[in-house]
């Protein structure tokens, strides 16, 4: 068997159900239709006629020379999820997950969001299908991220601003798992990341695979051969399970998953689970998690949102076990200068969760050699975090405000 | 063996009967001491057994009330060992039998077999586990068989009869039936929901299913006692503590406890 056929619940010793008895019906539900769809030949075209009409799958693939003579002269090639509909990765889970909540026959649909790409995504599938739509963000990230609010709104959905515990995307995680508790029989729950309970890890992950095995082709196409390493944020993790899983049985690709650091991971502010944190129970599954001696969670810190989250999905703890995925740190001033540089040698301005993934990709270059090739998934586009660049890199003019 | 056991009060009430009276408290709100003193004047004002909450960092079970106080007491410093201070401290002046509620991460990090030791020597009676379930729970299983603790799991109105089944089989004390589908918090009215959820259990074998999740006044207590054998009161006690401290919460518990004599 395959790296790539492990379908969970169990990651090796990762994964798992730990849930409340009030959601076990649901979430039992979800994964007997989505067991389903596997086989399902008209589930299966109405998700890929989506993903060509509306989110304008395939995704190219870009290299970038110019940013790659800082990598030491190795080919970056980046994956372009950037250029999906709403600006990230997030669109190939949700369409999947929106189409699964007609299935099983459910008029509302409920989802956390972090820095918002999820929220987005979901409220656009929600307009699309017509579906109610409530979005839950804790209030730290529904101001760091106003634009993604207003963005939700425009298209139609609630927004919650989550103002208990650290007020980030654990903490909206918390508040929408009990809005589900309340109100299961009339809403389902779209989980934006390859971690939860299962199904949801293997679940979300055979929604973004179709970024790996796009890229894999694709690189192949334009290289003759497989790339040497492939790069990918990781927050929960599911931009980076969508890229690497179609070359978990390639032996020759190494694969890296970048997190983030924060101010640096010998700070206390950082949000560098695998490296930093051990095996725990967050949210419905073992993984590793940032927590105390007694168990109780640490908050994270990332200057991007999206990777502000203390856990992260178990196939991923399971990957970096086993040795076949490394795991390695990138700071908020690494990334943020991968960012800029990306954008003034490609123009091409990444969301700053995906620039900690050029942070990395600028180090293996340097590791790996000018022959080397290095696939880099462009997870999100950046405009969202321009108020958050602007800031960092002091580009506003003193007094000027966007009327 | 703890005495008295949680069945032995629940039968001895059932005998009489009536029902218990099951009171929640979390450990170390507002702080250790009070803590204590709360939950011993809930015994002493009618409770018949307590369910001692562990505050956790990720409560998703749990409404606004019980949240603010669990956040409360990690912010004063709480520390997991705390839990078994209090057991015993209350345990030494008050002879009800004592459950600790807890989220699962905060005992598998201290270890299993670790804490449940702690819990026997503090003379604790057993775990009430919100978050985990009996698939789920094999080593909580193996080491609750090893020291007898009883091992309280929940049943959903959502739930199967199969998972009914499970639960029933799997728990000892009683079980945990959750009266409507939400997170804890006063209701206006605890759900039909309950009655047929117990029901259903009795059906499935349950000798014992208390009652929990939205239950504040006696008037509730007594109508809930009518079918189970125990009535659960968390938040409204929780705010009783917060809004009054001891001698409001023990005015609380001693109103609640009119509910549970049937007459």
């Amino acid at each position: 068997m395959g790296l790539r056929d492990n379908q969970g619940p169990f990651f090796g010793e990762y994964g798992g159900r730990f849930m409340p008895e009030s959601l076990i019906a649901a979430i039992d539900e979800l994964a007997a239709a989505y067991e389903e769809t596997k086989t399902d030949p008209v589930f299966q075209a109405e998700l890929a006629e989506l993903h060509r009409s509306y989110t304008g799958r395939p995704s190219i693939i870009t290299e970038v020379p110019r940013f790659a003579e800082h990598a030491g002269g190795a080919r970056i090639i980046l994956k372009r999820e950037d250029l999906n509909h709403t600006g990230s990765h997030k669109i190939n889970n949700v369409l999947g997950q929106a189409l699964l909540t007609r299935k099983i026959g459910k008029k509302r649909v409920i989802a956390e969001t972090g820095a918002g790409q999820h929220g987005v995504a979901t409220a656009t599938a929600a307009a699309l299908f017509g579906l109610e739509c409530t979005i839950f963000m804790g209030e730290v990230d529904t101001q760091r991220q106003a634009l993604n609010v207003a963005r939700m709104r425009l298209l139609g959905a609630e927004v919650v601003s989550v103002t208990t515990g650290s007020r980030t995307l654990k903490d909206a995680i918390h508040e929408a798992y009990r809005e589900w508790v309340t109100s299961v029989e009339t809403t389902n729950y779209i989980f934006g990341t390859a971690a939860g309970p299962h199904p949801f890890p293997a679940m979300v992950r055979d929604f973004q695979k179709i970024i790996g095995e796009e890229a894999r082709q694709q690189v192949l196409d334009l290289t003759g051969r497989l790339p040497d390493a492939v790069a990918a944020c990781v927050g929960g993790g599911s931009n980076a399970i969508g890229i690497f899983h179609a070359f978990l049985d390639d032996e020759s690709v190494r694969l890296y998953g970048f997190e983030a650091a924060g101010d640096g991971i010998d700070t206390d502010r950082h949000a560098a689970s695998i490296e930093r944190g051990r095996p725990g129970i967050l949210h419905g599954a073992r993984s590793y998690l940032l927590q105390d001696e007694d168990g109780q969670t640490i908050e994270s810190h990332s200057i991007s949102a999206g990777l502000d989250y203390p856990g992260v999905g178990p196939e991923h703890a399971w990957l970096a076990d086993i040795g076949r995925a490394s795991y390695l740190p990138a700071t908020d001033t690494e990334a943020m200068d991968a960012l800029r540089l990306l954008s003034r040698t490609e123009g091409i301005i990444p969301a700053i969760e995906s620039a900690h993934a050029l942070a990395g990709a600028l180090k293996l270059g340097r590791e790996l050699g000018p022959e080397s090739i290095i696939l880099v998934n462009l997870s999100g586009r950046g405009d969202k975090d321009v108020a958050t660049a602007g800031a960092w890199f002091d580009l506003f003019d003193e007094g000027a405000t966007q009327e | 063996m703890i005495h008295p056991s949680v069945a032995a009060t629940i039968s001895a009430r059932r005998e009489a009967g009536g029902g218990v009276l099951v009171g929640y408290l979390p450990v170390g709100f507002p702080d250790l001491a009070t803590s204590i003193d709360a939950a011993v004047a809930l015994v002493e004002n009618g409770v018949d057994m307590l369910e001692l909450g562990l505050p956790y960092s990720d409560p998703v079970m749990d409404g606004l009330v019980i949240q603010e106080a669990t956040q409360a007491a990690l912010r004063g410093g709480f520390r997991v060992r705390d839990v078994f201070t209090a057991v015993e401290a209350v345990r030494s002046r008050v002879d009800a039998p004592v459950l600790v509620m807890t989220y699962w991460n905060p005992v598998l990090q201290y270890g299993v077999d670790r804490f449940a030791d702690a819990l026997v020597d503090a003379g604790g009676s057993g775990l009430i586990t919100p978050d985990i379930t009996p698939d789920s729970a094999a080593e909580w299983m193996l080491t609750s068989d090893r020291t007898g603790l009883d091992r309280v799991f929940l049943a959903a109105p959502s739930s199967t009869d199969v998972r009914l089944a499970e639960a029933v089989e799997a728990s000892r004390g009683f079980v945990y039936a959750v009266s409507t589908m939400g997170i804890t918090g006063a209701r206006q009215d605890v759900d039909a929901a309950a009655r047929a959820l117990v029901a259903r259990l009795r059906s499935v074998g349950a000798e014992n299913a208390c009652v929990g999740i939205g239950i504040s006044s006696a008037e509730q207590v007594h109508e809930v006692l009518q079918y189970a054998d125990g009535a659960i009161v968390g938040s409204a006690l929780v705010k009783a503590l917060a809004d009054g401290g001891v001698a409001a919460v023990a005015s609380a518990a001693s109103r609640l406890a009119t509910g549970s004599t049937l007459s």
